[in-house]
């Protein structure tokens, strides 16, 4: 069938003409899928003045850069990006199209989905192909995109297809997808698009002021990250885990319910809907280790787990436990630390 | 003039209480075995329409889909100050994804033909994020994702978005929908005066079916009454309600058997804790 030869692609995010990471990360996963199904691997690129990015993204994977390059599209508007991107997707027929789920991926995707009446399952963790039987007519569905992502409740992963009803598109976190190599020089074929749509387009949106503000927390290059749970028990406990941090270098994370409880800021979430971290060590304290949580720091190097209930799963990914009241356990690390670097 | 405020507010289960067997074999929710709230984003979705019927006037309608017990918020909205409540429920509308649900909710709300929309970002129970979005797709309203702030001049909306990496200034034409982030603002308190006269609003499926009629009617007469709308009522075309409209699909759910590698326990103690510090410094993970 024809739709079945349709390309891959992947979103190549670019705010003030710099590529976000995420889009170079789902290259290698999207190389993986086009490869799999005998297809090309594009990224399309929207932007003005932004072909300097294609080099970059045929380094990392692309076998193709499909461009539109346009004044219009200087800055992100959900109304002009979502009309050129439909209009694209309509013309070239990909049948998969994954996005970052980046503040700006999650306003555009579920905008284009909404208007060619696809699917779409955000904040996936890991992408493959797949079949599919349905239940009922017992129709067969070949190489499908198996959209996997941590269910709500329990331990439990969800595999999600939309068989019928294509491109089938997603949307993965920052950090999910492992960067890939890149291979320097290897190039691809640039396609030029022009979008039809941006002449008579009419924005109902005007920005008027943007402020970026400086990153005060990159967890995503620590190397060292200090975890804390819904067990630390209270904004003043946090501080134990500052404490620690501060002694080994590192940066202070925590779970949702961490940062539900109002222990720390929003931005140090790790998880599924948090930042995904791979440090070379993660110290898990008071975390009972939901698969939410789990998904956005198992590939750490080295876990090490405090929890007063030796049954919690986040021991079951630790490489060390401590059966124990992180009180009791944190300032026993902290002078330890100390006592040997005095040495 | 006064502006028409909607806001979609949905119940969801309490996922900080998440304990157990909550999903069923068909992965679906087992929405039983945890506590029902007032999606925590949505009440501050509330409140940001109601401060705009604060500066300017107008009325602020809430509508949720879901079953009969999401009533329960919907009175708790009456309570806090909105002016009028719509509960769409309809067993054809079960199982729908993210696509179905914003088709429906779009009808709904055009039925009220609203200035301004209000969401949540997003709902705690899947945190997907592309209701807001896609109802304002569907109503082809100005899109305004992750609202902080919000004001109406001169017929159009100053808002202020987080976008990640710091924020934005916009001016958008209206009617337009916003996704609203905590930062808007905690919902106002219950009313006591509000919440005696609400805790006994009532749709009509949660009344006795004998005496629903006569019941809703006396209700009506005292402006008790919480507006009730299947599918048919709001000119839904159920092609793409429910798991028809619904293009994804639950494949499989495997639970996870975490990799269980090598692992070495530690007691709280001096020493061990020692040990510990002294075997991540010798192999280099620290220090
Ligand atoms: C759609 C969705 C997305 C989600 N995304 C994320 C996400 O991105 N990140 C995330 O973290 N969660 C996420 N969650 C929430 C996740 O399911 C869990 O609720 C959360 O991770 C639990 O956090 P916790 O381990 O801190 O709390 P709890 O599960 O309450 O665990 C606390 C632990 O502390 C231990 N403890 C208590 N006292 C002490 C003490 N004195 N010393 C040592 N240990 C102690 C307890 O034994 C327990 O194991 C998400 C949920 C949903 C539904
Ligand atoms: N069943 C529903 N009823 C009313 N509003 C809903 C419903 N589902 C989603 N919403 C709205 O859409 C927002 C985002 O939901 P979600 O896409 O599930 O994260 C919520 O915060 C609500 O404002």
């Amino acid at each position: 069938m024809e739709r079945e030869k349709g390309e891959v692609w992947i979103f190549a995010e670019q705010e003030d003409g710099v590529l976000n990471d995420v889009a170079l990360e789902l290259l290698g996963k999207g190389r993986e899928l086009a490869d799999t199904l005998g297809v090309p691997l594009a990224a399309v690129l929207l932007g003005s003045g932004v072909e300097g990015l294609a080099a970059k993204l045929f380094e990392h994977g692309a076998d193709k850069v499909r461009l539109v390059d346009d004044p219009a599209l200087k800055n992100y508007q959900n109304r002009s990006y979502r009309e050129v991107m439909i209009e694209l997707i309509e013309e070239v027929k990909p049948q998969i199209c994954v996005y970052g789920a980046t503040s700006l991926g999650r306003d555009l995707a579920p905008s284009i989905a909404s208007a060619l009446r696809c699917g779409l399952t955000a904040d996936c963790t890991e992408l493959g192909i797949g079949s599919y039987t349905d239940p009922v007519t017992k129709e067969e569905f070949a190489n499908l995109l198996l959209q996997c992502r941590p269910a709500f409740g329990g331990n439990i992963i969800a595999t999600i297809v939309n068989p019928r009803n294509w491109p089938q598109m997603a949307t993965v976190r920052e950090g999910v997808m492992k960067l890939p190599d890149a291979t320097p020089g290897k190039t691809g074929e640039l396609v030029r698009h022009e979008a039809k749509c941006l002449a008579t387009l009419e924005l109902p949106v005007e920005v008027l002021e943007v402020v970026r503000a400086a990153k005060s927390v990159n967890l995503k290059g620590a190397r060292i990250i200090v975890a804390g749970g819904a067990g630390v028990g209270s904004a003043e406990n946090f501080k134990l885990l500052h404490e620690l941090a501060d002694v080994l270098g590192g940066t202070v994370g925590g779970t949702r319910a961490a940062v539900d409880l109002g222990y720390c800021e929003h931005e140090r979430q790790i998880g599924q809907t948090g930042v995904t971290v791979r440090p070379a060590l993660y110290i898990a304290c008071g975390i009972s280790g939901a698969i939410q949580h789990l998904a956005g720091m198992q590939e750490s190097q080295k876990i090490i787990a405090i929890n007063t209930d030796k049954e919690a799963p986040i021991f079951s990914v630790a490489h060390y436990g401590i059966v124990g009241d992180l009180n009791d356990v944190l300032p026993k690390m902290i002078k330890a630390i100390k006592a040997k670097a005095a040495v | 003039m006064g502006y028409n405020c909607v806001v979609c507010i949905k119940q969801v289960p309490d996922t900080g209480k998440v304990t157990g067997d909550a999903m069923k074999a068909d992965g679906t929710i087992n929405r039983a075995a945890l506590p029902a709230i007032f999606n925590p984003e949505d009440r501050n979705a509330l409140e940001a329409a109601l401060r705009v019927r604060d500066a300017h006037g107008g009325t602020v309608t809430v509508v949720t889909m879901g079953l009969p017990a999401a009533c329960a918020i919907l009175r708790e909205a009456l309570m806090c100050g909105a002016d009028k409540a719509y509960l769409v429920t309809d067993r054809r509308a079960a199982a729908s994804d993210t696509l179905a649900t914003s088709y429906i909710l779009s009808q709904a709300v055009k039925k009220l033909n609203p200035d301004l929309v209000f969401c949540g970002r997003q709902a705690i129970d899947g945190d997907t994020a592309q209701t807001g979005p896609q109802i304002a797709e569907k109503l082809g309203a100005t899109l305004v994702t992750y609202l902080e702030d919000l004001e109406i001049r001169d017929g159009f909306a100053y808002a202020t978005r987080n976008i990640g990496t710091g924020t934005e200034k916009v001016k958008a034409k209206l009617p337009a929908l916003f996704t609203v982030m905590e930062k808007c603002g905690e919902l106002r308190p219950e009313q006591v005066r509000l919440a005696m006269k609400y805790k006994k609003a009532r749709a009509p499926m949660e009344l006795a079916k004998e005496t629903a009629e006569a019941e809703y009617e006396a209700l009506k007469a005292k402006g008790l009454d919480i507006g009730q709308w299947n599918l048919d009522d709001i000119g839904c075309d159920l092609s793409r309600c429910g798991k028809a409209g619904s293009p994804t699909l639950v494949n499989k759910i495997v639970n996870v058997v975490l990799a269980g590698g090598e692992f070495q326990e530690f007691q709280p103690t001096d020493e061990d804790v020692a040990k510990l510090v002294g075997s991540l410094i010798a192999d280099h993970t620290i220090g």
